[in-house]
């Protein structure tokens, strides 16, 4: 689960920045940098819930 | 770059009160954690402080670089995105009579030990000595110096907006994406790396409440981060984003009625919630603010910065309590919601409120492409290097080190001898 969070982090961050170079129209670019905004979001929710305290860390 | 002579001694002397954000910083993290680990807080602040600084002027500058340096380029779709500076070790090749150069150099040493010293307040009363350092030359060396090459050194953020029309480019006007947001993921991965400390959740997963052990520490923190705070948005706003010196009055206005109604907001969210307002809270609330209005301290109305700072207020306790209840992160300085959270908003906000001179529309945009870009790569890249660096240098104190307290156990004498011991409140043995 940390690993696909991670690397949702980094495809969302790749979605965002390739809207800018590839997209021409503003409207356009920021559907899709709110796109790749939302799979980071995604990406940084599993990585929570990775690093969850396991129960020998508790206590 | 160039500067007028007047700017630049003025910028010379708001350069030098920059430390008293550290200052304000180590405070607030050693009255926010237990006297047992009082001392280690504060010397753990200055070696940080000492390893950023000489890391930064062998090798952190020449990859960070000042607008107009040289840099390595990459071309894609036909521009040129310009990722490190490509300058000499030691400040070698800088005349130290081209003043723009070393005031450059001297801000961003002091900027590389402020994000170096954030993630300290996470990895409170359980992270060693030596991997601390280590974390910070990492900080001082490298990270800092490439994300700062992007957003400061003429990189390839800055020029979004030359580039693809984007507003002035992804802008940052006061550190609150190099060294707020910085420091703040790096606090996040260090507190997820180091884990809670002992006695912090029971085993149902709930959460003690462990007080800091000297609420005026925290307060004084705050007063001093705020000098710190004022003068490091007005040097950076004059010597990166070219600011007129007259602007400085301007972000002391706003410096200070952000952190003034970040704190209303956090007392008045904490009355309500918990019948009295909570100190440690709404100093944090206080810092919160002064980190929102980093990003546009010099360019965004008065007003604008009384949202800001509203904003922010009351996004750190909510989030404060999120982590902790929620989602199991111990992070006893706050410093994930306060730089991290709060840093992110201010750069969003930059993008709404800023009066950016000579910029294209979109300016939100480009903020939102420097957002997914700390998020997206820099964050990952954090998380990777302090879990490496934890293999070869071990992070966490050992068991009986952490019950001693890390004052006895790393630096062989309490910061207040006349308690003679401590009581156990919370720690299970």
């Amino acid at each position: 689960m940390k690993l696909a969070g991670f690397l949702l982090l980094v495809a969302g961050g790749f979605i965002a920045l390739t809207s800018i170079v590839v997209l021409p129209s503003s409207s356009a670019r920021s559907g899709f940098m709110v796109a790749g905004l939302a799979v980071e979001l995604v990406g940084l929710i599993l990585v929570f819930r990775a690093h969850m305290p396991s129960k020998e860390e508790r206590g | 770059m160039s500067l007028p002579p007047p700017a630049a001694v003025i910028c010379g002397l708001l350069i030098v009160l920059i430390p008293f954000s550290l200052v304000g910083i180590a405070l607030m993290n050693c009255g926010l954690g237990r006297s047992r680990s009082a001392a280690h807080i504060i010397l753990s602040t200055m070696l940080v402080a000492a390893t950023a600084a000489i890391v930064y002027v062998i090798c952190g500058f020449a990859w960070q670089g000042f607008p107009g340096s040289p840099g390595y380029a990459l071309v894609v779709g036909g521009k040129q995105w310009n990722w490190i500076g490509s300058g000499r070790w030691f400040l070698a090749g800088i005349s130290f009579d081209d003043e723009p150069a070393l005031l450059a150099a001297s801000l961003g040493m002091f900027s590389a030990i402020l994000a170096a010293a954030i993630p300290l307040g996470a990895g409170g009363e359980r992270w060693r000595l030596a991997p601390i350092a280590a974390s910070a030359a990492l900080m001082a060396g490298w990270t800092f110096p490439v994300v700062s090459h992007w957003v400061w050194g003429g990189g390839w953020l800055a020029q979004l907006g030359q580039n693809y029309d984007l507003g002035i480019g992804f802008a940052d006007s006061g550190g609150a994406a190099t060294i707020q947001v910085l420091g703040g993921l790096s606090a996040l991965s260090v507190a997820w790396i180091i884990g809670p400390r002992r006695g912090k959740y029971s085993s149902e997963g709930l959460p003690a409440a462990i007080p800091g052990h000297n609420m005026v520490f925290v307060m004084c923190g705050g007063f001093l981060a705020w000098v710190g705070w004022t003068c490091l948005n007005s040097a950076a706003a004059i010597l990166i984003y070219g600011a007129s010196p007259s602007r400085i009055a301007l972000v002391a206005m706003n410096s200070m009625l952000a952190a003034g109604s970040a704190l209303a907001t956090t007392v008045l969210i904490t009355r309500a919630r918990f019948s009295k307002p909570d100190a440690s809270l709404s100093a944090n609330g206080w810092v919160g603010g002064l980190v929102a209005s980093s990003a546009s301290a010099a360019f965004m109305p008065p007003a604008a910065a009384i949202l800001v700072g509203i904003v922010a207020g009351a996004l750190v306790p909510f989030c404060i309590e999120w982590l902790e209840l929620y989602l199991g992160v111990d992070d006893p300085g706050g410093a994930i919601a306060v730089h991290a959270v709060c840093g992110i908003w201010g750069l969003f906000s930059a993008g709404i409120v800023g009066r950016f001179p000579n910029a294209a529309p979109n300016q939100l945009l480009a903020q939102l492409a420097g957002i997914a870009t700390l998020l997206g790569f820099v964050f990952p890249f954090l998380y990777v290097v302090n879990s490496l660096l934890n293999r070869f240098v071990p992070f966490r104190v050992a068991h009986d080190g952490e019950r001693q307290g890390l004052d006895l156990h790393e630096l062989g004498a309490n910061a207040y001898p006349e308690l003679a011991g401590h009581i156990d409140d919370f720690m299970p043995r």
